[in-house]
This record gives C-alpha cells, structure tokens and sequence, in this order.
C-alpha cells in the first residue's frame, strides 16, 4: 500500500465518521449499551463469586489434639499441619482458651459454672484456601500423629461448591450469549449504516476502485467507531459502578458485604472492551459491504 | 475498441435482452445508442461495463474478452473506460474537486498529479470555479459536467454516457452533447446512450438502433428514420 494512498484512507475514514455522524452516533450508541451491559454483568457474577469466596474462607476445620500430648508437644503439632496441603491458616486454641469460650457461649446455665479445663482438648482451626478440598484435608489430618479427631463439615463445603460450580457455569453461559447477542446486534447495526452508502461503492466500482480500495476507509471508519465506543462505554462502566461501590460502602444494608474493587478488573476489562469494540467494528465494516463489492 | 459477435444476454427470469447483436466501435468513434425503453439499450452498456456477463457470443472491449475477463482484472479494464449516467451519481458529501480527484486516487496517483488534472478537467467542462462546492449546489447540467469530468480525468480511450442528458433542460442537454463532441475531438471513443431523436438528428454522427435486442439499424443521423 502507497502511504498517501494509506493517508487517504485514513482521512476517508475519519471524515466518514463526521460524514455520517447520525449512523456513527447509532452505531457508537449500540456498542456502548451491548458493552456495558456485558461488563455490569461480568462485575456482577465476579462479585457473586467473591461473596462465595469470602463465605467458603469462613469455613473452619477442627482437629483436636490427642489428650495424651503435653503441651509443648501439642502445640509444636502446627509445623506439621501447615506442612499439609490446602492449608491457609491455623490457629491453635488450648484447652482454657476453649474453655473460656464455652462459657462465655453458656454463661447463663450454672450447670456448668465448675467446669474443669481437662473436659477440653487442645485444638487447632484451620482455614483452607479451597473448599472443595475439605474431605482431603481431614482424612490428612487423621494421618499426622497427635490428632485424635477432625470436626469438618462436608455437607457445607459440597453445598458451597455446589453454589459456586453453579453460578460460575451460568456466569460462563450468560457471558457467552449476550456476548453472541451483542456482536450480531452491533454487525446488523453497521450493515444497516453501510446500506446507504452502496451507491458510492458501485460508483467507486465503476471508476476502477479495488475491492480493497473501497474496503480500506470502510476498515478503518470501523476501527475508529469501535474505538470510540468501547473507549465511552469502558468510562461510563467505571463511573457507574465506582458510584454504586461508594453508595454500598456507605449503606447500612450493604456493609457486610465485601465488593470487589473496579481496580482489580480494570486492566482486563479495558482489554476485553477495544477488542470486543475494534474487532466487532472493523469485521462487521469489512463484511457489511461484500454484497456492494460484486458488481 | 468495442466488438460485439453474436451476442445474446438472457436474464435469470428468462427476459431475452440481446438477440444476437454484431457491432464494431472503432477507436475514436462518435456513436449514438438508440431505442426505446426496454430495448435492450442498459443490457448493452451493462455488457460493456462488466456488470453483467453474456449469456452467448463475443464481447471485446480495449483488448479485454469480457466473456472471460477474471474479476480481479475488472478494475483495469474499468480504468479504460469513463462512464456518465442519467443520474449524475455523484458523491453528495464530498466536493466537486474530490469527487474528479477521487477518480485519479482510485489508481493510486499523487497527489501533485491529482491536483493538476482535475483542475485542467474541470476548466475543460466549464466549471473551474466550482472545485469548493457541493454536488447539490450546482444545476443539474453542472452536475452532469462533473460526472463527465470525473470520466474523463482518468484520460479513458472510451466514454459510456448512459442518458446523459435525461435529468436536464434541453438548452443544457445541447451543451453536454457539444461537450462531449469536444471531447471525441481529442480522440476519446463516445458511446452515448439516448432516446432524444431530436438532440441526436443535430449531429452528423454513427447513429445504431436497437429494438428488443436486435440491432435494427447503423448509419449517420441524417438518416435516423427510426421511430419510436
């Protein structure tokens, strides 16, 4: 390609944009409204599954320390248990510590105001950084030596995975087709704004234009309303859910619960947007006017 | 040159435009197409073009064999040709001096080149001073100049006006008509498509008559008897 011909595309694709500013706005309009509503729903599940996340890390294990081990021996048991796999964090909790919270749980009931601490065993709790490793992870604990029991809730951990697979799968599925949605709603949109250009092309055909001499401006009009729209519908993304996250931050209904921050997204989602925005606008560009191309 | 050999066009609907058509247009011709309304007149031009392949027989046009001619090698053959229409068609939303110049573009020539041409085109049909204005800010007969100078700019070896002068005042048409004998003066082909017996009857040119896609009749206007 000759760089003023290269130039001149450049310029008939720009002006293009200016030229047909009604159908460049509808085009810009629709791809910013397929975009964020793609991207509020992305923000969405990844907040659904990091409200999971944070409840599945609430989830403890109990191992209780065999009641024939010192203290010393007891408590020397944590190098051994971080050693195993899927631990993220253990706590040892002595006899009196568990005491102590017994009754503060039962201090109303005297029944148990003589209570001695050897009821109690030592105890570690265990954090895990998967879930779904829960039942692995108390069969490893019946294996170290010392440990006489593991308390481990399975049902709970094979209902949190079960939500979890859930709404990743729906997420995924959800994803995919307003994503299928969005590029043919945002492809029509730029065949409908070509149409009326298909009198220039034949006449660009009839003076001896190339195909890819009329496809060029075509390419780069796409490119540039792709670039627009995805840059406007990004922006207006982070605005809205930066002034939704401050308004849930500072609600009384919402302060237990733990937003992601737009930050931790930002870089894919910046990249997710041009590409979905430059690629739907230059392909749909390019192929919209095929059919003009065959004469 | 143009040269058809027994040629026949029959549409996908069965419509028998051309009915084996012999017609030799020599270099430097000046040649009116006459016929009435579905005569066979567009299917003609069209046969030129290359927007439409025949059916049967030979078509030449500037050393291409259109019955053969592969699409890539289309645009080549389109750069020989200059071709005005009934309908101007012009771009609305670029300027009289763009929409000559983009002509030239379209073959890839710069810009200093561009810029030369089109201005030498444009004084050639009259319209020097209007290289800034816009296609709707002109007549319709200074519509049609631009259509012809952007025909002409390319320097073709042959000109297709396809009723040139269809949408214009009778004054005006004289004009385009004169202006197009100017330019086969220079020794550019013209093949000018019309029904307007009397325009054509003031020149003492090659005059071919179709009527459903027969050739009916060749000779100089003088002696176009044909009626409609």
């Amino acid at each position: 390609m000759k760089s003023n011909s290269f130039l001149y595309f450049i310029k008939e694709g720009v002006t293009s944009v200016f030229n047909h500013g009604f159908m460049s706005v509808a085009t810009i309009a629709i791809m910013m409204a397929c975009l964020i509503i793609m991207g509020g729903f992305t923000l969405l599940s990844a907040n659904i599954q990091e409200m999971i996340s944070t409840l599945e890390s609430q989830n403890q294990v109990v191992a209780f320390v065999d009641d024939s081990l010192t203290d010393e021996e007891a408590r020397s048991l944590s190098d051994k248990i971080l050693t195993l796999d899927n631990v993220d964090t253990v706590e040892f909790v002595s006899r009196e510590q568990a005491m102590n919270k017994f009754l503060r749980k039962y201090q109303d009931n005297t029944l148990f105001n003589d209570i001695d601490p050897t009821v109690f065993r030592h105890r570690y709790v265990i954090t895990m950084t998967d879930i779904e490793g829960m039942e692995a992870l108390q069969n490893d604990l019946y294996r170290v030596p010392g440990i006489a029991r593991v308390n481990a809730h399975l049902e709970i951990s094979r209902g949190f995975v079960t939500v979890r697979n859930i709404v990743a799968a729906v997420s995924l599925v959800l994803t995919i087709v307003l994503l299928v949605i969005s590029v043919f709603i945002m492809a029509n949109t730029i065949k409908l704004t070509t149409f009326s250009r298909r009198e220039e092309i034949a006449v660009m055909k009839m003076v001896g234009a190339t195909n890819s001499f009329i496809r060029w401006p075509f390419v780069i009009e796409g490119l540039f309303l792709g670039i627009i729209g995805s840059a406007l519908a990004y922006l207006v993304t982070w605005g809205v859910y930066e002034i939704l996250y401050t308004r849930a931050q500072n609600s009384a209904t919402f302060a237990f619960v733990n937003l992601v921050r737009f930050s931790q997204y930002a870089v894919p989602m910046l990249i997710a947007y041009a590409a979905i925005g430059i690629l739907v606008g230059v392909i749909s560009s390019s192929t919209a006017i095929k059919n003009y191309l065959k004469i | 040159m143009i040269k058809f050999k027994e040629v026949y066009k029959t549409y996908e609907n069965g419509t028998k435009a051309i009915r084996g058509i012999n017609l030799d247009i020599d270099d430097g011709e000046f040649v009116f197409l006459v016929g009435p309304s579905g005569s066979g007149k567009s299917t003609l031009i069209k046969l030129i073009t290359g927007e439409i392949c025949a059916t049967s027989g030979l078509v030449e046009v500037n050393g291409f064999d259109m019955t053969a001619i592969k699409r890539r090698q289309m645009p080549k053959l389109r750069r020989t040709l200059g071709v005005v229409f009934q309908d101007f068609r012009l771009i609305d939303k670029k300027t009289i001096f763009e929409n000559v110049a983009f002509a030239m573009r379209v073959v890839g020539a710069p810009s200093k080149e561009i810029k030369a041409r089109v201005e030498y085109v444009l004084e050639l049909v009259g319209l020097a001073g209007h290289s800034d204005s816009y296609p709707l800010e002109l007549s319709g007969g200074e519509q049609q100049r631009v259509a012809i100078a952007r025909a002409l700019v390319n320097n073709p070896s042959v000109i297709i006006a396809d009723e040139p002068t269809g949408n214009i005042d009778p004054a005006r048409s004289l004009e385009i008509m004169r202006l197009l004998e100017q330019i086969n003066e220079l020794g550019t082909t013209v093949l000018v498509v019309t029904h307007e017996k009397e325009l054509v009857n003031r020149f003492a040119k090659r005059v071919v008559v179709i009527d459903s896609g027969r050739l009916i009749g060749d000779g100089v206007s003088g002696y176009y008897s044909y009626e409609e």
